[in-house]
């Protein structure tokens, strides 16, 4: 068999070359490995003043609960937030980067980030993807043009809305926001139907749970509420301590003689 | 230059692959069950939390059920097939006991279900079910199951979608011997009943933080001399 391309260097991005192995292992009953998702219910609402972001802190990987307490929503601007449902990795990811490259256009144009510039930047990346990114988000943020409320899906459509919701409580808590939203509402009023939108996805999807986040974004600043509402404590704990494993004998050897400790500065944690 | 080990991609030469089954017979309502036998007592539990896909049904459904004055079955898996396995084990001890003037013992019922589950090797019931209650010597017994009605006698068990969450709790502090030790132990756990008890309501109100299909409820039976006793104790319900 004689090729008739010539082997080009990869450019970079995805490599689809192992499809049609991967179906054909698929269709012989191999199982894919599970991806982490964060099986979700995020939301956002345009108030008075500007925009609140809310979303649930669950993340499953297929029907276990891998981290109770996980942030869903991202920075991507001092004035913008991202919340973010999916594969996990794709959300932290894509806003990651999109955040790096809004903080460049800044300094480019000495401008504070516009919503649409940051809605852009992520539906072509998105859309470059063709939905192989799995990350469907809800972008808000106040800039010199106002509040702005997006939905962005995986494929790379985007819409742009007074309330959304997007991930596996979408539905609980868009009842919720059909039922109790209306224009022009408080600060106090629409953190409360955000808790509700987010507490209907909490207790009634499987998907989500644990605490409710909240980032408020008004023209004056934001503000982050992390664990704003916690209704989940855990319901019982054993009235006395475990017994593990019995000790059958210890030894403590002290190291002072082997290291010599020297003076530096603590690392820089993220 | 033949490839002898190459897999065929081609249409042509692959065996005719079915489309993807769009209905099954089956569901998982998800949920967990835990028996711990001890010297005297048993106690059985599982959590009232009935669910599809990511949604609830009802956080309100007992999956225990009590077949003679010594055997409580629980079982997690497809309630309606479980709903049929009750009634044809209800039937049938029924017939026993007509025919014996007494009820069954735990060990005969336990004989009995896994020869009902047997009968269905080829369409089986989507059940997984731990059986508990006292021996005729009054002692605590447990037996677990498969699907198809493999079963064994020990000292503790649980099965459902919790049950890789419990187990290792249980065999780390009920510390069962091995199966595989002669002579065969049917090993019933030092623990009084109130100890075994509160081991009981810790281990679900952990699994409920990991497995999203455990929470809502338990609900705890306890089989010893003196009856049947029941308990309810809340669970998260996120």
């Amino acid at each position: 068999m004689t090729k008739t391309a010539i082997d080009l260097p990869p450019k970079g991005g995805f490599s689809f070359d192992l499809c049609r192995r991967n179906a054909f292992l698929e269709s012989q009953g191999a199982k894919m490995p599970k991806f982490r998702k964060t099986g979700t219910t995020i939301v956002g609402l345009v108030f008075k003043d500007g925009v609140i972001l809310g979303a649930d802190t669950r993340a499953t990987e297929g029907e276990i609960v891998c981290d109770k307490n996980c942030e869903k929503i991202h920075y991507l601007a001092p004035n913008i937030y991202c919340c973010g449902a999916g594969t996990a990795a794709d959300t932290e990811n894509v806003t990651d980067m999109v955040s790096s490259q809004l903080e460049l256009h800044r300094y480019a144009t000495s401008r504070e980030s516009r919503v649409v510039t940051a809605l852009t930047m992520l539906k072509s990346h998105l859309f470059g993807y063709q939905g192989q990114v799995s990350a469907a988000l809800v972008l808000g943020g106040v800039d010199v043009t106002g509040p702005h409320l997006h939905a962005v899906y995986p494929h790379g459509s985007t819409d742009t809305l007074p309330f959304a919701t997007m991930g596996s409580g979408s539905l609980a808590a868009m009842a919720v926001f059909e039922s109790r939203f209306k224009e022009g509402m408080t600060k106090e009023q629409g953190i409360e139907v955000v808790c509700a939108a987010i507490c209907a996805g909490i207790f009634n999807d499987l998907g989500s749970g644990s605490n409710v986040d909240l980032c408020v974004i008004t023209k004056g600043g934001k503000e982050y509420l992390r664990n704003y509402q916690q209704p989940n404590p855990r319901s019982y704990t054993h009235s006395k301590g475990y017994h593990f494993t019995t000790i059958l004998s210890s030894k403590i050897r002290s190291l002072r003689n082997h290291v010599r400790v020297v003076e530096g500065d603590a690392m820089e944690e993220e | 230059m033949s490839m002898m080990f190459a897999p065929r991609l081609t249409e042509a030469a692959a065996p005719t692959t079915h489309a993807a089954p769009t209905w099954s017979p089956y569901d998982n309502n998800g949920g967990t069950c835990v028996a711990i036998a001890g010297e005297d007592y048993c106690v059985i539990a599982a959590d009232t939390r009935m669910s599809t896909g990511f949604s609830i049904l009802t956080r309100n459904y007992s999956k225990i059920h009590q077949i003679t004055d010594k055997s409580v079955l629980a079982s997690s898996g497809f309630q309606a097939d479980i709903r049929a396995l009750q009634k044809n084990l209800d039937a049938r001890h029924q017939i026993y006991q007509h025919q014996h003037s007494k009820q069954m013992s735990c060990p005969a019922m336990a004989q009995l279900l896994s020869n009902t589950l047997y009968y269905k090797r080829f369409f089986p019931y989507y059940a997984f079910n731990v059986l508990g209650g006292l021996d005729s010597e009054g002692k605590g017994c447990v037996y677990t199951y498969d699907a198809v009605g493999s079963y064994e006698r020990s000292g503790y068990s649980s099965q459902g979608t919790g049950m890789q969450l419990i187990m290792p709790v249980l065999d780390n502090q009920l510390k069962s011997a091995s199966p595989l030790v002669l002579p065969l132990r049917q090993s019933t756990t030092p623990l009084s009943e109130v100890e075994a008890v509160d081991l009981v309501k810790d281990t679900f109100a952990s699994a409920a933080e990991r497995d999203i299909y455990t929470g809502d409820g338990v609900e705890i039976v306890i089989v010893n001399r003196d009856g049947i006793r029941h308990e309810l104790m809340d669970l998260k319900r996120d």
